[in-house]
């Protein structure tokens, strides 16, 4: 009693046990931060217009998806490309299940969101089981070749197979969400579609976010990491390499396909086109904007990347030489491209450790404020 | 008899732009551990040059005008970018690499514009007898040009000062250094090397169609056939690109009479099916060194 008294008054950081440490919200300030950010990411709801609630929703479902990669390469140190293909996977299952059975293409209508999406998750889960043992096979940038592979023969199979995916250029209907009988992707008695769909997303990445966190924390997280650091010592002291291996792929292949699910119930329609080499290395920037390895970070470079067009947009206003014109100039498309290859190679270069070390950063120079040197 | 001889040269063709595209993936490898990403953007800035420069001057000085402007680009990319970098996780740098890529494709994007713009090659598409057979031009001129440079570039490992040094810093970069080698100059020397095959293969790709915005997505080919051949070997990569080349261009020929259901164009995906068929069996490709780990 008067140990826990004085850990809550007196000496708000000092840890008596290896579980006060390890806790999820292990300081006063992460527990208010947290809170926080959660309130007002409810109260976007209802205060931004739903265009831009609309990008925060989509920032979401690719927050679940850049969680899954994180996992997989940055906490296990498997270096994928093939991130996209996973996705693929995951939205086109979402798709078939929920999809209008006297359609055009492929559909069951079974289009209850937790069924779907759990399918989704599923299905990608076993396609990652399945590519797993190459990860135990090859190392480094073999297996980052051979994943981005993976991209590929999964973009030329989703272009063929029309009865499922539709025609190439035209593409497919997006799942259709309905929660517990009601249909949450048309508009609500009181709330819109964008806002009604923005609420889910964004419990489903809190709920994504916390599993995976208490799972990086976990004995599994710690295997993974030691894999990570040095494989061979890891197996030498007891971690199974293929079954850790097998775990890591599966579980980010899950978080995929859940984020491919969600990821298109806004726009309505998606093609093959888009499980393309840039949505995986869209995956890989905003784990390295983000921050490699961490859960707020991914949370961060999704949103951050998702976002990134919208800042791109608004230049023109304060830099003149570029055009808002198609032609002519520097148009806001190609300065949108060329400050995403410039984000990566300057956080690469400059903060290492993303978004997530820069903030560190700030609070550790506010910690010791105002001795901060 | 004449489409199989016909297919098989134009696979040559192909396969030697793979192979040289490779070929510059490869010596990066070697020199630095990293696989240069920005290969594609280097190609196509290759090609886009020479579209320009060719207006003006003769076709062949402008491939080596283009091809040095490109080499320096290269260069500059090094030693600006990546030689910061240095002893950083070899992904990391790889990944920096994807956004020099992204950055230089952008800007010669903006050369490129909607049309397709010709290479102005004097073959173009004009073909010739061989053994009695008609045969593609270009394929022939191709195939044969990456076997010459490819034969250059390996006496030039072989018997030169410099490539002696290029193989110590492959071997081991540290003990290279205590000998007094410029790993930084080799470095450069590797990038420059790897920009100038670059744009030979971007003007080889550019001979039939000309060159237009979706051309870098050739140079995405090179990377099944370094792994195929084995990351570090420059052997392998002129071998599995030539491989590479042939079995995609037979799968476009017959692929279509022998197995119907796979669909049109299932000669795109050969090369990643290749590659994971071999690394299957063989993970570290056909050539390529098993890497040896020391806790």
């Amino acid at each position: 009693m008067t140990s826990s008294m004085q850990t809550r008054f007196g000496r708000p950081e000092l840890y008596t046990s290896y579980s006060q440490d390890m806790a999820l919200l292990n300081t006063t300030g992460k527990k208010v931060f947290v809170g926080v950010t959660l309130v007002f990411a409810l109260a976007m709801t209802f205060s931004v217009d739903d265009d831009v609630l609309q990008l925060l929703a989509t920032g979401c479902a690719l927050a679940i998806g850049a969680i899954g990669l994180n996992i997989v390469t940055g906490y296990a140190g498997q270096v994928s490309l093939g991130h996209a293909f996973f996705v693929a996977i995951g939205a086109y299952t979402a798709a078939v299940l929920s999809g209008d059975p006297d359609g055009r293409v492929l559909g069951f209508a079974i289009t209850e969101v937790p069924i779907w999406l759990l399918a989704a998750g599923a299905l990608s889960a076993l396609a990652g089981a399945l590519v797993a043992p190459l990860a135990v096979r090859l190392r480094g940038l073999y297996l980052a070749i051979v994943t981005l592979g993976l991209v590929f023969i999964g973009q030329y199979v989703f272009r063929e197979w029309t009865e499922m995916a539709g025609p190439p250029d035209i593409g497919r209907p997006a799942p259709v969400a309905t929660l517990f009988g009601t249909r949450i992707d048309v508009d609500g008695p009181s709330l819109t579609r964008v806002q009604q769909l923005y609420l889910l997303m964004l419990v489903l990445l809190v709920i994504f976010a916390l599993l995976a966190r208490n799972l990086a924390r976990s004995r599994t997280g710690r295997g993974l990491a030691a894999i990570r650091d040095r494989d061979i010592a890891a197996a030498v002291i007891g971690v199974n390499l293929t079954r850790y291996k097998v775990i890591a792929f599966a579980v980010s292949s899950f978080y995929a396909g859940v984020a491919g699910a969600l990821l298109y119930v806004i726009p309505q329609t998606f093609t093959a086109g888009n499980f393309n080499l840039l949505m995986s290395v869209q995956f890989i920037a905003m784990i390295l904007i983000g921050g490699v390895a961490t859960i707020s970070g991914s949370i961060m470079g999704a949103l951050f990347i998702t976002l990134l067009p919208r800042i791109a947009a608004q230049l023109p206003a304060v830099l003149p030489f570029i055009s808002t014109s198609a032609t002519g100039g520097i148009t806001v498309v190609q300065v949108e491209a060329i400050l995403y290859g410039l984000l990566i190679i300057g956080f690469l270069l400059f903060e290492p450790k993303g978004l997530f070390g820069i903030w560190i950063r700030v609070r550790n120079y506010w910690k010791a404020w105002p001795f901060s040197y | 008899m004449t489409e199989l001889v016909q297919c098989l040269m134009r696979g040559l063709g192909d396969g030697s732009v793979y192979a040289l595209l490779a070929f510059g993936f490869v010596i990066i490898y070697k020199s630095m551990g990293v696989i240069s990403f920005a290969q594609p953007a280097l190609m196509l800035a290759g090609a886009v040059l020479v579209t320009y420069l060719v207006t003006t001057v003769n076709f062949y000085l402008a491939v080596v005008l283009a091809a040095a402007a490109v080499a320096l680009l290269a260069m500059g990319v090094e030693r600006t970018v990546l030689r910061p970098m240095i002893g950083k996780p070899v992904f990391v740098i790889s990944i920096i690499t994807l956004g020099v890529d992204i950055v230089i494709r952008v800007v010669v994007n903006a050369y490129i514009g909607l049309d397709v713009r010709p290479v102005g090659a004097p073959w173009g598409l004009s073909t010739t007898h061989l053994l009695g057979i008609e045969v593609q031009q270009r394929h022939l001129i191709m195939f044969l040009t990456t076997m010459v440079l490819v034969a250059i570039l390996f006496a030039f490992f072989r018997y030169s000062r410099m490539g002696l040094a290029m193989r110590a810093v492959a071997f081991d970069q540290e003990v290279a250094l205590a000998q007094g080698v410029s790993v930084g100059l080799v470095f450069m020397l590797s990038w420059a090397i790897a920009g100038a095959l670059a744009t030979i293969a971007g003007v080889f790709v550019s001979t039939g169609a000309g060159v237009d915005q979706q051309l870098w997505i050739i140079a995405l080919k090179a990377l099944p056939v370094i792994i195929l051949g084995g990351l570090d070997s420059l052997g392998g990569a002129v071998i599995a690109g030539l491989v590479i080349g042939v079995v995609e261009s037979l799968v476009a020929t017959y692929g279509a009479d022998i197995a119907p259901w796979l669909g049109g164009e299932f000669a795109l995906v050969t090369p990643y099916l290749v590659m994971m068929a071999v690394l299957l069996v063989r993970p570290y490709g056909l050539f390529g060194t098993r890497e040896v780990i020391r806790i």
